[in-house]
């Protein structure tokens, strides 16, 4: 399976199908599980993960959760965290990645002028575009959303998804959604899971109007989920 | 139905009169101490040594003995406790060695306090040549006291939600630069607490100083950590039963010291566990 | 370089990790150091049950009988005492007690349990000793029994703190079921959750026990140190504990009245391992249900 450069690919599928799992191969996250076996391999540019150092990859390969967890630090505080744990440390360096950062997550107007208050101060949708800014700042390459938007009203989920379309142009992004119509809004090529399998993967209006597999039209159309 | 109700009602009652069957004599206990032995606390006799064969005079080497004790010992067990609670929390996989870990500490925690003074004569005074000395109790002290701060900090790490390490992990951060970030500052109240029992408990011990550091009687304050000491749990037992016509008061009043110190430390803990687990924003 | 020092320090964290092994592995071995030796000059048989404690005569007698069955008696009266007023005190605790005294007696359990051994014995030796005496009509009050009543005081933080952990980890839903079936607090509280927090109350009344039997100076101070075969609660006795405490001062370095006491030791700790091990096991069968 393929993810192209500045794509969105979406991965739709019912519950337990793997698409979590499968996410979180892509950053070597899984491996914080002791009770986890691998097989295949993934590559990143051509360069089998397992050989890049793992600390690099996950810069170079950024996550966002489902439900939005700012560390107890303050709102400048984590944007800038994991810009720290890797060695950046000048304060004017720091706040200016962290301006960058928020504007990109489209949260820099409404915390500019209470950056060093508690995160946990923040709405649930704010806390979730915290969340993107934090991982945004590290500079990544490919950013991966799962679920984002689960735990969020409908006008913070279409804030988050206006941010992830923008983002589009200089990140690669794999969005992994229970939400089969924002799949359709959002993604460029979506994936279908099935049972731990992927079923089909194509261009999103090819796989919502004419699945090759009977499965994902059923799945589609919520004839199970 | 109404039979029911009646034994509950007794019952009940039962298990309330219970309650106060324990509680009482808590409360009655510190009472009397509290009031026979306020007449024997002056600034004299908190600061002078003892004198007239510890007759009359104070306690303040066995304050100080007591002290340098309970500093030594939380310098030994503070550090090697925190990390293997570290070790415990963040490393150990559910296999043979993490098991074999935790019995050993549930074993450390009941050993008697009199075996521990036994292993600390055989291993630090005889087999290290320390002498009855400072180090020697200390060194006692800090392995008795080991358990209560494995136990203590690791409850408290594992408090930390495993969502903040997922986190600093995915952004790329190690598995000590996590631990030393998140985990550890979050951690620090229930540390705290921990530290702070354990000092009491160290405070409070007798038998493990018998015979590795407790002085019967040292009127001059120890210089090195090579010297003997008294203190405070050994003085009140030495002038309860070994010393005889001892002031009633002096005896009282050496009890409300040390009570004191010993409560207070403990009240101090659990204030500080309530307030933060008050404000714990998480 | 930061992989260099961080992989120092998670040497560091292992080693430290293991060091509980390493002392109670020292402990067992120091022990057995100086206590094997004393059976150069006593046979385990007669040391374990040998009748006479004369550890100074000439040849030393050194059976430890009379010192096992003072220990026994004194923790045999703890346990009758404390068992039932604990277990009691843990029930109204953990189910009948409104939140806020609820708090304030757990605060209070804890003091108790961090009052000095040696400040208890003093409390006893002053008010109970001297009541006993009294109250029995007997030539002193140090005693098996006033042993049994400080030594129950000390059990039951223990008893209580660890019971009611049990009682508060049954799950609601037991209770619920049990009321909705229309029985009272009461019936649901000895009928559903006791036996269901059966293993983790043994288990409190297990280290209850093990406490007790460690206990020194509170003994030491109220028991009478007579080490002769107990006839009675009321008569002075001598526990294993206090025996080293009250020897080791004088025992010489290197005699056999030195090593009978490392001996001594050696029972303690195999007896504490036993129980305490034990009623880890019960705790942790408790968490897997």
């Amino acid at each position: 399976m393929e993810i192209q450069a500045n794509e969105i690919l979406s991965i739709i599928g019912p519950a337990n199908s793997g698409k979590t799992s499968f996410l979180r191969t892509l950053n070597r996250l899984n491996e914080l599980q002791t009770n986890v076996t691998m097989e295949g391999t993934v590559e990143l540019d051509n360069q089998d993960i397992q050989k890049i150092d793992i600390e690099l990859l996950r810069k170079r390969v950024g996550m966002v959760f489902a439900l939005p967890t700012p560390l107890p630090l303050s709102i400048l505080e984590n944007v800038t965290y994991g810009v720290k744990m890797h060695g950046i440390n000048n304060k004017k360096r720091l706040r200016d990645i962290a301006e960058r950062a928020l504007q990109q997550g489209y949260l820099w107007d409404e915390v500019k002028d209470r950056l060093h208050e508690s995160a946990f101060k923040l709405s649930g949708g704010q806390q979730q575009r915290l969340c993107i800014a934090r991982t945004l700042a590290v500079e990544p390459e490919v950013i991966l959303f799962d679920e984002p938007c689960s735990g969020l009203d409908p006008i913070s989920t279409a804030k988050v998804e206006e941010a992830i379309l923008e983002l589009k142009k200089n990140y690669t992004i794999v969005l992994v959604t229970n939400n089969v119509k924002q799949a359709a809004r959002v993604g460029d090529r979506t994936a279908f899971f099935l049972n731990g399998d992927l079923i089909e993967i194509d261009k999103t209006d090819k796989i919502f109007t004419a699945p090759r597999d009977q499965r994902t039209d059923d799945y589609i159309r919520g004839k199970f989920g | 139905m109404k039979r029911t109700y009646l034994s509950q009602k007794i019952a009940f009652s039962f298990l309330f009169l219970a309650t106060l069957l324990v509680v009482i004599p808590v409360g009655l206990i510190v009472v009397i101490i509290v009031e026979k032995g306020i007449p024997a606390i002056t600034w004299q006799f908190l600061t002078d040594i003892p004198r007239q064969g510890m007759r009359a005079g104070g306690i303040f080497p066995a304050i100080v003995g007591t002290v340098y004790l309970v500093v030594g010992a939380i310098i030994f067990a503070l550090p090697i406790g925190l990390l293997a609670a570290v070790y415990l929390s963040e490393y150990a996989r559910d296999n043979l060695l993490s098991r074999m870990i935790r019995l050993a500490i549930v074993n450390l925690a009941g050993v008697p306090s009199v075996v521990y003074g036994l292993f600390g004569l055989a291993l630090f005074v005889i087999y290290f040549r320390l002498g009855t000395s400072i180090l020697s109790g200390s060194l006692t002290l800090g392995i008795m006291i080991l358990p209560i701060i494995i136990t203590t900090s690791r409850e408290a790490l594992e408090s930390v939600p495993y969502s903040f390490r997922e986190v600093s992990r995915s952004l790329g951060a190690s598995k000590w630069q996590t631990i030393r970030h998140i985990v550890l500052p979050n951690a620090l109240p229930g540390i705290l607490t921990g530290t702070i029992l354990g000092l009491g408990r160290a405070a409070g011990e007798t038998a493990p100083i018998l015979f590795t550091v407790a002085a019967f009687y040292l009127p001059q304050l120890p210089k090195s950590l090579f010297d003997q000491a008294m203190a405070l749990p050994y003085h009140l037992y030495v002038i309860s039963t070994q010393v005889p016509n001892v002031d009633e008061k002096i005896r009282y009043g050496t009890a409300l010291v040390l009570l004191t110190l010993v409560l207070c430390m403990n009240l101090l803990a659990i204030i500080i566990r309530y307030r933060f687990r008050k404000k714990k924003s998480w | 370089m930061r992989k260099f020092k961080e992989f120092i320090i998670e040497k560091l964290i292992l080693l430290c990790g293991l060091t509980s092994i390493l002392f109670v592995a020292l402990i067992f071995v120091f022990l057995l150091k100086e206590g094997l030796a004393v059976f150069k000059a006593v046979t385990s048989v007669g040391f374990l049950f040998g009748k006479s404690w004369y550890p100074i005569s000439e040849p030393p007698q050194l059976g430890i009988l009379p010192l096992i069955l003072g220990s026994l008696l004194v923790t045999l009266g703890a346990t009758v005492i404390s068992v039932p007023i604990g277990a009691a005190c843990a029930i109204y605790i953990a189910e009948i007690a409104p939140l806020k005294t609820k708090e304030i007696l757990k605060a209070g359990i804890e003091l108790l349990a961090a009052i000095p051994s040696v400040v208890l014995g003093f409390i006893g030796m002053v008010t109970l000793v001297p009541w006993v005496k009294t109250i029995f009509a007997i030539p002193t009050g140090l005693t098996a029994l006033s042993g049994s009543i400080i030594l129950a005081f000390m059990a039951m933080p223990t008893i209580v703190s660890i019971a009611e952990d049990a009682l508060y980890s049954v799950p609601k839903s037991y209770k619920e079921g049990a009321l909705a079936l229309g029985a009272t607090h009461w019936q649901s509280i000895y009928r559903v959750i006791l036996p269901a927090a059966s293993s983790g109350i043994l288990a409190a009344v297990m280290l209850g026990i093990g406490r007790v039997i460690g206990e020194t100076m509170a003994v030491m101070m109220i028991t009478g140190n007579a080490a002769v075969i107990p006839q009675s609660f009321l008569q002075p006795v001598r526990t294993l504990t206090a025996t080293i405490a009250a020897e080791m001062g004088e025992a010489v370095v290197g005699s056999e009245h030195y090593f009978a006491l490392f001996a001594i030791g050696i029972v303690l700790f195999v007896l504490s391992f036993i129980i305490n091990v034990t009623a880890d096991l019960f705790l942790h069968k408790r968490n897997v249900q």
